[in-house]
């Protein structure tokens, strides 16, 4: 009776945490499946998301109140990156976006190191710090806020995508950047738009992660190499996929740590992940 | 009196390769004009220049009287100008309808757009049931009525099509060139590009020949069929 308790605990612990990685795992996958950009900087747009949340908490604005500021900060953010670094990139050979991106990731921690130094830093007092105690589980309600969160927005960005007359841009562009333009749809227009969208995640991201995470300069590094992780397992360009595949991450991930040790929280992570490229190439819910 | 599209001694090359020269060609409202030539001569070049996917190197492209030879791609198609790709290029993983939606991307007036496709639906009944279906799902013959009736959902007054019957199963053709023909008699201006050269001419009101980049041949399409030089090089048939 009791390892079914723990087994429940793991599992509700295990989905809270796989569903904040999907909110930064479909910010890459929209950006790699719109213009087949790998954004090696997408953690340290979440860092700098997070640096932004903390200097909101220490002006009195809450993570639900800054939510908003900093995802629209981001997206603004994600365009101008697009528009004065990515765009050139994509006119250069494929090999280009790799390199600047990466770039653009050793920059944006250089950066951080310089101005805020190596510091771990927490918000002060944040919000949600209780228990929620529901039928012998016990979870944190910072965990839950986050959840919920990044569920409501992976699930808006996705109806967006799906349901709307610009997400449906968006997919064409993802298809065929000719048959768009032929439309009458403005490549550029849209790659910048989902750039920016793909940076807003992570804004959204960073403000609800400041409620349970601590902030420093490679603070985005982690969460965006499980973010790859989980874009490589679900299918690149899939936001179901990145769904999928961050709640199994996350489930792996609290699994390991609680039945191996801490320490080889990432082992299950990464076998599952090797089984997948060997198996399925493309992801569970990827194409071709 | 000017034509709808006059275009006026274009030059079109890649990399220092030259795909086009000093080429001309008119197209008058409401004809359908056809462009025929063997592999490599130039067509697709030709209907890429008039949709801004290349630029011209010299000459110019004239649409309703404006000079066209230099607005981006993507806002040619707000002129009235549709360009269906050689290979079809739906948007495979999209849905029928949604293919024809993209189509009508520069007008979001539903009233507008419900006309459309009825019009499209008319030209070709088949995607009237299609409609939910991935394009992936469709036939090629299939797919490229998609492409045909996604290019006329912008309403435009000129619709080029690329090779409409390449690698299409020939008992689908006539379908295809039925609804050209349909598309055609609604008042829609056509430049038709093909390498099935008997199809094209009886399709056309005038047509051109392109061979290594230049024009070599214009005129009435129904003297074009007569042509010794056309029947010769495209339609098989050597003079006795
Ligand atoms: N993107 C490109 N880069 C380099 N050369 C090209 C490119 N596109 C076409 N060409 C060359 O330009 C010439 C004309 O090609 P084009 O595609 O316009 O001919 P086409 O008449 O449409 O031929 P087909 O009937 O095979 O479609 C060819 O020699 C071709 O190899
Ligand atoms: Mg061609």
């Amino acid at each position: 009776m009791e390892a079914l308790t723990t087994f429940a605990q793991l599992l509700a612990s295990g989905l809270l945490t796989g569903l904040v990685f999907a909110l930064v795992a479909v910010g890459l996958t929209l950006v790699y499946g719109v213009m087949d950009v790998v954004n090696f900087a997408h953690g340290e747009f979440l860092m700098l998301a997070m640096y932004a949340a903390l200097g909101l908490a220490l002006v009195g604005i809450g993570p639900l109140l800054g939510l908003p500021l900093v995802a629209i900060a981001l997206f603004l953010f994600g365009i101008v990156v697009y528009r004065l670094f990515v765009r050139r990139l994509l006119a250069g050979p494929p090999e280009a976006t790799v390199f600047g991106t990466f770039g653009l990731l050793v920059l944006l921690q250089g950066i951080a190191q310089a101005v805020f130094s190596s510091d771990f830093l927490s918000a002060p007092r944040p919000p949600f710090q209780g228990t929620i105690r529901f039928a012998g589980l016990a979870v944190s309600q910072a965990t839950v806020v986050e959840g919920i969160g990044a569920l409501l927005l992976t699930a808006g960005l996705y109806a967006f995508v799906e349901y709307t007359e610009t997400g449906r841009a968006m997919r064409a562009v993802a298809e065929d950047r000719i048959a768009a333009t032929l439309m009458g749809i403005d490549v550029q227009r849209i790659n910048g738009l989902a750039f920016g969208m793909g940076a807003a995640c992570v804004g959204a991201a960073g403000a609800l992660l400041m409620l349970s995470y601590p902030v420093y300069p490679t603070a985005g590094a982690s969460f965006a190499l499980t973010a790859f992780v989980v874009v490589a397992l679900g299918g690149f360009g899939s936001i179901q996929g990145a769904l999928v595949g961050a709640l199994l991450v996350g489930m792996l991930e609290v699994f390991g740590g609680y039945y191996l040790s801490p320490e080889l929280k990432m082992v299950p992570v990464f076998l599952a992940y090797l089984v997948v490229v060997l198996l399925r190439p493309q992801g569970l819910l990827g194409r071709r | 009196m000017s034509a709808l599209l006059e275009i006026d001694h274009i030059a079109v090359g890649y990399d220092g390769m030259r795909a086009l020269q000093d080429v001309s060609l008119r197209a008058e409202a409401g004809a359908v004009v056809a462009l025929v030539g063997a592999n490599g001569a130039g067509k697709t070049s030709l209907l890429r220049a008039i949709s801004g996917l290349v630029r011209a190197q010299s000459g110019t492209i004239r649409f309703a009287g404006d000079d066209i030879t230099r607005v981006p791609a993507h806002r040619i198609v707000r002129l009235g100008i549709a360009h269906v790709p050689e290979g079809r290029r739906v948007f495979a993983s999209a849905t029928v309808r949604d293919n024809l939606l993209l189509g009508a991307y520069i007008d979001r007036d539903a009233k507008h757009r419900r006309t459309r496709l009825e019009a499209a639906f008319a030209a070709f009944p088949i995607l009237r049931e299609r409609l939910e279906q991935r394009a992936s799902t469709l036939s090629g013959g299939e797919q490229q009525m998609l492409a045909i009736a996604r290019g006329t959902m912008s309403a435009p007054r000129l619709l080029m099509l690329d090779e409409p019957s390449l690698g299409i199963a020939p008992k689908l053709i006539p379908q295809i060139y039925a609804g050209i023909r349909a598309i055609a008699t609604g008042g829609t201006t056509v430049l038709l590009v093909e390498q099935n050269v008997g199809e094209a001419l009886r399709a056309a009101d005038t047509a051109y020949v392109l061979q290594t980049g230049r024009v070599v041949l214009s005129g009435d399409a129904s003297d074009l069929i007569g042509d010794p030089l056309v029947q010769e090089a495209f339609l098989g048939i050597v003079a006795t």
